[in-house]
């Protein structure tokens, strides 16, 4: 239990440095920008009045180390500053845009679970023909780009057989149906490739455990090759596939960024392009900050979760 | 002596003849179609019908036909040339990317896995600071820092592949160096210089070649989605990811205007795809590029 405890606060400890490189990387990104970072963004027509008063606003007047402190200090108080376009709180963009990023990301790989490991499973377990189905599915999946496959269902659902939306989004909140039609296409584009590679993973963990003597031992036994996966191999391979889980994450945020622009989705990734393409780094920062944090902190709770799952990796951390 | 990682991995599948098989059918298969499709993008000029950026009004949305057997697009430029030069800028930006990487990986992975102790350390805790954001997130902070173009797209994703490809040859690197003919190396008086350079480099590099091949097809992907979101390649110079970006707006009516760009980008990373799984099973049987 102490070795549990010890695991689980020497992971949150190394979350902080981590956090700390993200805040870094993402506080230079306006800083780093070559030449004037308030004259690019306002454009040259902007008076020198205007560049100098936005460069106030911004604190990129003041030394680093203070609009580091700034940076962080509204972080925490939950100020993160005005967009520069359309003179909205970031705050509140954030809260307009991120459930709709979590909305996609969740169901995508909520749904890529409910394909990968069960059909992972049967390529472990299958005969001949499963296991070349399956090993197509992680070709296909693996290498047909987020973008173009939800191009190509679009034109099979929105297209030809009209039955699905081809792009647009209505809150959850407003339309509860509507919101599914809409996300219905943005998740199966998304989930599909993620759902390749936990496929692989399950394939791989299930089949080593089933080498292992104990499985043989339980063959020998007489038990049923469904009852020993489904009470001992998916047991045993539950830590890695929960691992590929936490790492695929960060694969799929970044396909989120893609998908909500294919699909035209109010959605954190699409505002960070749309404020890259209008110079507009405060919103740059914030919408990279949102998605990072995101990352790191699903990351944290996978990876306490294969500690929890499997004891060895708390033990073995602790020692 | 520096025979020893092929001879290694020729011992390793040489009592698997039917998995030496699949990878030999793999690789040549792989490098062949892969090899077809470079020289398509090196011969660009030479072999594509048409300007790939002149406008012909007339042609507008027109479908395949002989005179344009992948249809033309929006502004009536013919969809099987754009695609040629579209391919040769992927492929230009995504090579170029993982040899990049490459250069700067494999001495860092080198000094890393050899030296270890402090050099170790110094080496793979600065390179984990790359780790902290998502690939695509690192690329889209790079191209809001130093803007959109397919320059600073390939620096990108050089970056972003850096580590990864550091610490394979970090791994490579430190089973090579345990071999006792590189301390029989050091015995006879080689300088470090001398025994990273003639003895460890050549024996460790086969597991970062193997993974150096399977992120071009992820470079050619992040490439094409860079350019798909307007950050990478600009236009008029034709790319994959631009003409699916394009397209969106006629995909309905004009559909070829999607599918041939979006089947070059998945044929390219199918051939990256085969070459590094067939190099991967011949070259590197203890799996250190995993």
């Amino acid at each position: 239990m102490t070795s549990r405890l010890g695991f689980v606060l020497r992971r949150l400890a190394l979350t902080v440095p981590v956090l700390f490189v993200m805040s870094i990387i993402v506080f230079l990104i306006i800083r780093l920008v070559p030449g004037d970072p308030v004259r690019t963004m306002l454009g040259f027509r902007a008076t020198d009045e205007n560049v100098e008063q936005v460069r106030h606003q911004l604190g990129l007047d003041q030394s680093w180390l203070l609009q580091y402190g700034d940076f962080i200090g509204g972080i925490f108080r939950g100020d993160l500053g005005t967009d520069i376009v359309s003179h909205a709180s970031l705050s509140d963009l954030l809260a307009q845009r991120l459930p709709v990023t979590f909305e996609l990301a969740g169901l995508a790989m909520l749904l890529a679970v409910l394909i990968g490991v069960p059909l992972g499973v049967r390529a472990a377990t299958g005969g001949k023909w499963v296991k070349r189905l399956t090993e197509g599915f992680v070709v296909f999946g693996i290498s047909i780009p987020d973008f173009w496959l939800g191009i190509l269902l679009v034109l099979v659902f929105a297209g030809t057989l009209v039955i699905l939306p081809p792009s647009g989004y209505v809150p959850f909140a407003d339309d509860p149906a509507g919101n599914i039609r809409y996300m219905i296409l943005p998740v199966l584009t998304l989930a599909i490739g993620e759902a390749a590679y936990i496929l692989r993973t399950t394939r791989a963990a299930v089949t080593s455990v089933l080498d292992r003597p104990f499985v043989t031992f339980l063959r020998a036994k007489g038990i049923r090759t469904r009852r020993i996966v489904a009470g001992h191999a998916l047991r045993n391979a539950a830590p890695a596939i929960v691992t590929v889980i936490g790492i695929q994450v960060g694969v799929l945020l970044g396909g989120a960024i893609i998908v909500e622009q294919l699909f035209a989705l109010p959605g954190v990734g699409r505002l960070v392009v749309t404020a890259i393409t209008q110079r507009n780094y405060p919103t740059v920062q914030i919408g990279v900050l949102a998605i990072a944090t995101t990352f790191i902190m699903v990351s944290l709770v996978t990876d306490l979760i294969v500690g929890w799952l499997d004891p060895r990796v708390a033990d073995g951390a602790a020692t | 002596m520096t025979a020893q990682a092929p001879l290694v991995a020729a011992t390793a599948v040489s009592h698997r003849p039917a998995k030496r098989r699949t990878s030999t059918r793999l690789l040549i298969s792989g490098a062949i179609v892969l090899g077809v499709l470079v020289l398509i993008a090196i011969a660009a000029p030479l072999i594509a019908p048409h300007d790939p950026e002149s406008v012909v009004v007339d042609e507008v949305l027109g479908a395949p036909s002989l005179a344009h057997p992948f249809g033309s697009d929006a502004l009536g430029r013919d969809v099987l040339s754009r695609v040629i030069y579209g391919l040769r800028t992927s492929l230009a930006v995504s090579i170029s990317a993982v040899l990049a990487s490459m250069i700067i990986a494999v001495p860092l992975g080198l000094l890393a896995g050899y030296f270890g102790r402090w050099v170790d350390t110094a080496i793979s805790r600065v390179l984990d600071m790359i780790l902290v954001l998502p690939a695509m997130l690192l690329a889209i902070t790079f191209i809001a820092i130093l803007g959109p173009g397919s320059v600073v797209a390939a620096i990108a994703i050089a970056v972003i592949y850096l580590p990864i490809l550091a610490r394979v040859m970090r791994t490579s690197a430190l089973i090579v160096t345990r071999n006792d003919y590189v301390a029989g190396a050091r015995a006879r008086g080689s300088s470090h210089f001398r025994v990273l350079i003639g003895h460890i480099a050549p024996n460790a590099l086969g597991p970062v070649i193997v993974q150096a091949s399977v992120l071009a097809a992820f470079a050619l992907q992040l490439e094409a989605g860079l350019s798909f979101l307007g950050l990478g390649t600009q236009p008029p110079t034709p790319s994959l990811g631009g003409m699916l970006s394009d397209g969106r707006d006629v995909l309905l009516q004009a559909p070829w205007v999607e599918i041939f760009p979006g089947l070059a980008i998945v044929v390219a990373v199918l051939c990256f795809t085969l070459l590094g799984e067939g190099l991967r099973r011949s070259f590197d049987p203890e799996g250190v590029a995993e």
